[in-house]
């Protein structure tokens, strides 16, 4: 018997504009000691089927039809209060955000036996004891000791190890994961899915996780559930799905996933999203207006970028005595150089100084010690506020998270006009308009656009505009500091292609940042690794990828998830 | 920590220092302080005089100095109107203005925090729209008006209140109090009333739209995930987390319940410091005024200092140094 069941679930959203259908027709099984992963993109209803099965569906979210059964007990139709008794006894959840899923007001300890004391019939010594228990088998180094510390005192990957450890205080027959791993870095995502797929082999329960990452389904599931837009496409063993999948829309998700083993020179496109727009007409570069005026440093020969034994320090503890200031090393004697036209990568883990690379570059931050080259000449060493802006027109910067690097109130149009005023790269109101329509019209918006909101697009769109807003100075150098790690594989292979695209046409250097490295190996020309601050290696990419050098960047590799090496059918 | 309380104590040194520079300057700048001193028949060789005894031809620093050291000490000089010392006065008048002001505070917090709560847990109900409703009135009516309303309807048309005054106090060394009496329990209602409506409304659309925003959070919902009873998430997990900013507000507020307590005071004739304050001004009582603000101040700056601390106690995330809490 299955220990999960679920049937023909549909899940409605009344609202005034009408009923949006969540999730229709969906029917899960999960058995005992296996790992079924659910599948797919950005609002293919996979969240609400996890709220769904333990009652807590956002209102005004209902279940409309279906029914669910635990260990063939009916439970979609208990009463709150039954419901809610199943709820970390029965059935645990574990959420997406470590940083924000615990009380940060609360020890561990007094979460984890608030918890215990709950569903289990123990007095509060026995309580404490299981706590510390719990947290040695998540893998908590020292539990005596951390578990009267709060919930900031641990870094991310730890934090989440305390999110398991509740989520497994009753020991719960089943558990399901909302994208347990997606906040992390892949050496501590690697962790966690160790400690996931040892949980449930050990304890035999049932979990399901809900994912948007291949890597994660291949990594630890048996088997696969594939959605999209609210209706289950496809159900079998991992090696099935992965392997030869047969709904066309698993064919073209599987096809968008970045490639680590392989580079192409494009991304495959997936079929079945929002309409790629591809109606860029191709440009001459020679007589159109983002080719004119690129008078600044064409007869520079040498690499565009050079960087040299750059530092960069900040301040963790103030003092008035200059000996009890500490400081934090975020990049320690960086050098390296990206030639004209290239695609630079740099990868590594959160809080590696990749970003911050990248900001010093771009002026946002001053280097504590080094010099940054551009076409020759030291940025570091600019003085006056005039002659930087020639600079930053040469460079311009797309940022990880779309929502939030548009301003709601403007109109996009005006959003792309911006730094063509500022800069004065037009002579009339008309042909700054035109020119804005026509960037959008080749970044794939259409020229519709410019006159939205942002809030009315997408959040590849947004990418769109923020790619086209980059481009209204005519820049040289581009710097993309994780530009689609916000957003879903199909959308994510798009903002690639057209990346590469305007990489190609326009002979654009670029700075490409990412943690992802099978998007750095289709991306990239060179690569550098970092850790700690510090750039450990850099070479050609497929150098890298062939036959990496430093320990680090070989560890990196072998961590990277790979659709390939799925678990044995 | 202790650097930290250290540092707060250091600003508020600054801030004390200001204050009194303000109010020492009121004494040269308002006016001639000898004129308002003596009579119109003194001589001028006697105001000269007077003017020597006093050190007012003294530099200014050195004046500034003493005008410091001694209200250090609590000596204000003497009042011009009434001929005593300002201390005394002030000494008098403060346990009227303060258990006016902790009654309102108590009112504000006991009644806002929870109506904050409900309204913020049944966000649908038809209780919540009218105490929504409700609450605007009591931010919108300016204060004197409710008072007089208060004083129309419970102490001319039912006569149940007193409409002025302390009633019956009760010396308690120097504290004069009026909450161990029927007289001074029964008269004390209204005017904290007043006082405590504006502060209660604030307070509860504060700990409401605080407490909306916490029930957002993922650990709210993984509580609720986890099973614990409604209860628990509602008052363990949400309300304390919601307690920081209401904290702040509320620091703030009891600072100005204190000092801005004198409309409520003039229209319910409470014999606090606001009115020792206001009559005062129409004296050009230089000394009462100087004194006041900076008690006032230093009201404001214990106030603020204990917030701070109370954040401490409230918020983890403070007590450790930001070394080790970067990850």
């Amino acid at each position: 018997m299955a220990l999960l069941e679920i049937k023909d679930l549909r899940i409605e959203f009344p609202s005034r504009r009408g009923t949006m259908v969540a999730v229709d027709k969906v029917s899960l099984q999960v058995n005992p000691g296996e790992v079924l992963g659910v599948v797919g993109e950005s609002g293919a209803g996979k969240s609400t089927i996890g709220n769904a099965v333990i009652g807590l569906l956002e209102p005004p979210g209902r279940m409309a039809a279906g029914e669910v059964y635990l260990k063939g007990e009916r439970i979609d139709n208990l009463s709150d209060r039954e419901k809610r008794k199943l709820r970390g006894k029965r059935i645990g959840m574990i959420f997406q955000d470590p940083l924000t899923s615990l009380d940060p007001l609360q020890t561990i300890e007094k979460q984890l036996v608030e918890t215990i004391e709950l569903h289990l019939d123990v007095t509060e010594a026995e309580a404490k004891d299981r706590a510390v228990d719990l947290l040695r088998q998540v893998g908590i180094p020292d539990p005596e000791h951390r578990v009267k510390q709060y919930p900031h005192q641990f870094s991310g990957g730890m934090r989440q190890r305390v999110v398991i450890a509740l989520a497994l205080c009753a020991e719960p027959e089943v558990i399901i994961a909302d994208e347990p791993t997606t906040a992390l870095d892949v050496s501590i995502q690697a962790q966690i899915l160790e400690l996931i797929k040892k949980l449930c082999v050990e304890k035999n329960v049932g979990m399901m996780i809900i994912t948007h990452d291949m890597g994660v389904i291949a990594d630890v599931t048996d088997r696969v559930a594939v959605m999209y837009r609210g209706n289950l496409v496809e159900e079998g063993t991992t090696a099935k799905i992965l392997g030869d999948p047969d709904h066309p829309y698993t064919q073209s998700l599987i096809s968008a996933v970045p490639r680590p083993d392989k580079r192409l020179d494009r991304f495959p496109l997936v079929e079945y999203i929002e309409s790629a727009g591809e109606t860029k007409k191709s440009l001459d570069i020679a007589n159109h207006w983002l080719g004119q005026a690129r008078d600044f440093g064409d007869h520079y020969t040498g690499p565009l970028i050079h960087v040299e034994n750059l530092y960069m320090r900040f301040l963790t503890k103030n003092s008035i005595f200059k000996k009890n200031r500490s400081y934090f090393d975020a990049v320690k004697d960086a050098n390296f150089e990206i030639n004209s036209g290239e695609i630079f990568g740099l990868v590594g883990e959160s809080g590696s100084g990749k970003s911050t690379i990248a900001r010093m570059i771009s002026g946002l931050y001053t280097p504590a010690e080094g010099s940054i080259y551009f076409a020759g000449t030291d940025l570091t060493q600019i003085t006056t506020e005039k002659k930087r802006d020639h600079f930053r027109r040469q460079m311009q910067m797309i940022f990880q998270d779309p929502f939030s690097s548009l301003n709601p109130r403007m109109k996009v149009m005006d959003i792309i006009a911006e730094p063509i005023r500022f800069h004065g790269l037009a002579s009339s109101r008309a042909e700054t308009e035109s020119i804005v329509r026509d960037l959008l019209d080749h970044v794939g918006l259409g020229v519709a656009a410019a006159m939205k909101y942002p809030h009315e697009f997408s959040g590849g769109q947004r990418q769109r505009i923020s790619i086209a807003r980059a481009l209204a100075t005519r820049p040289r150098f581009l710097i993309c500091d994780e530009p689609t790690s916000a957003l879903d594989v199909s959308i994510q292979a798009q903002i690639l292609n057209l990346l590469k695209d305007l990489q190609a046409e326009l002979g654009l250097t670029m700075l490409f940042i990412s943690h992802d490295l099978p998007v750095i190996r289709q991306m990239c020309d060179k690569v550098g690794v970092m850790r700690y601050g510090q750039l450990l290696e850099v070479a050609e990419t497929e150098q890298l990828f062939e036959n990496p050098q430093h320990e680090y960047s070989q560890h990196l590799l072998e961590l990277m998830p790979k659709l390939t090496n799925v678990k044995a059918a | 920590m202790i650097s930290f309380i250290v540092k707060r104590l250091l600003q508020s040194v600054m801030v004390m220092l200001t204050v009194a520079f303000v109010a020492f300057a009121l004494f040269n700048y308002v006016g001639d302080p000898i004129s308002n001193m003596v009579g119109q028949d003194t001589t001028f060789a006697e105001r000269e005089q007077l003017r020597e005894q006093l050190g007012l031809n003294d530099p200014f620093l050195v004046q500034f100095g003493r005008f410091v050291g001694n209200a250090v000490q609590g000596d204000f000089g003497l009042s011009y109107h009434h001929k005593q010392p300002v201390s005394n006065l002030i000494a008098e008048r403060m346990p009227a203005t303060l258990e006016l002001s902790f009654i309102s505070a108590l009112i504000s917090l006991l009644l806002g925090i929870p109506l904050g709560v409900y309204t913020a847990l049944n966000r649908d109900s038809i209780m919540t729209k009218i105490i929504m409703t409700g609450s605007l009135i009591g931010v919108s009516l300016p204060t004197f008006l409710i008072g007089i309303l208060m004083i129309l309807l419970f102490g001319v048309v039912w006569r149940v209140l007193p409409t002025f005054g302390r009633g019956d106090v009760v010396m308690l060394g120097w504290w004069s109090t009026g909450l161990l009496t029927v007289t001074g329990l029964k008269s004390i209602i209204m005017p904290a009333f007043t006082l405590a409506l504006f502060q209660m409304t604030l307070i509860m659309r504060l700990v409401r739209a605080e407490m909306l925003e916490v029930l957002r959070t993922d650990f709210i919902k993984f509580a609720r995930a986890r099973g614990l009873p409604r209860r628990s998430v509602n008052y363990r997990h949400a309300l304390k987390n919601t307690l920081v900013p209401v904290i702040t507000i509320t620091g703030l507020q009891i600072g100005s319940i204190i000092a801005f307590a004198i409309i409520t005071e003039s229209v319910f004739q409470w014999p606090g410091m606001g009115l020792l304050f206001i009559q005062a001004i129409s004296d050009v009582d230089i000394p009462i005024m100087a004194a006041y603000l900076v008690m006032i101040a230093l009201f404001f700056v214990v106030i603020n200092l204990i917030v701070d601390i109370l954040y401490f106690l409230v918020d983890p995330r403070l007590r450790v140094d930001r070394v080790s809490g970067s990850h």
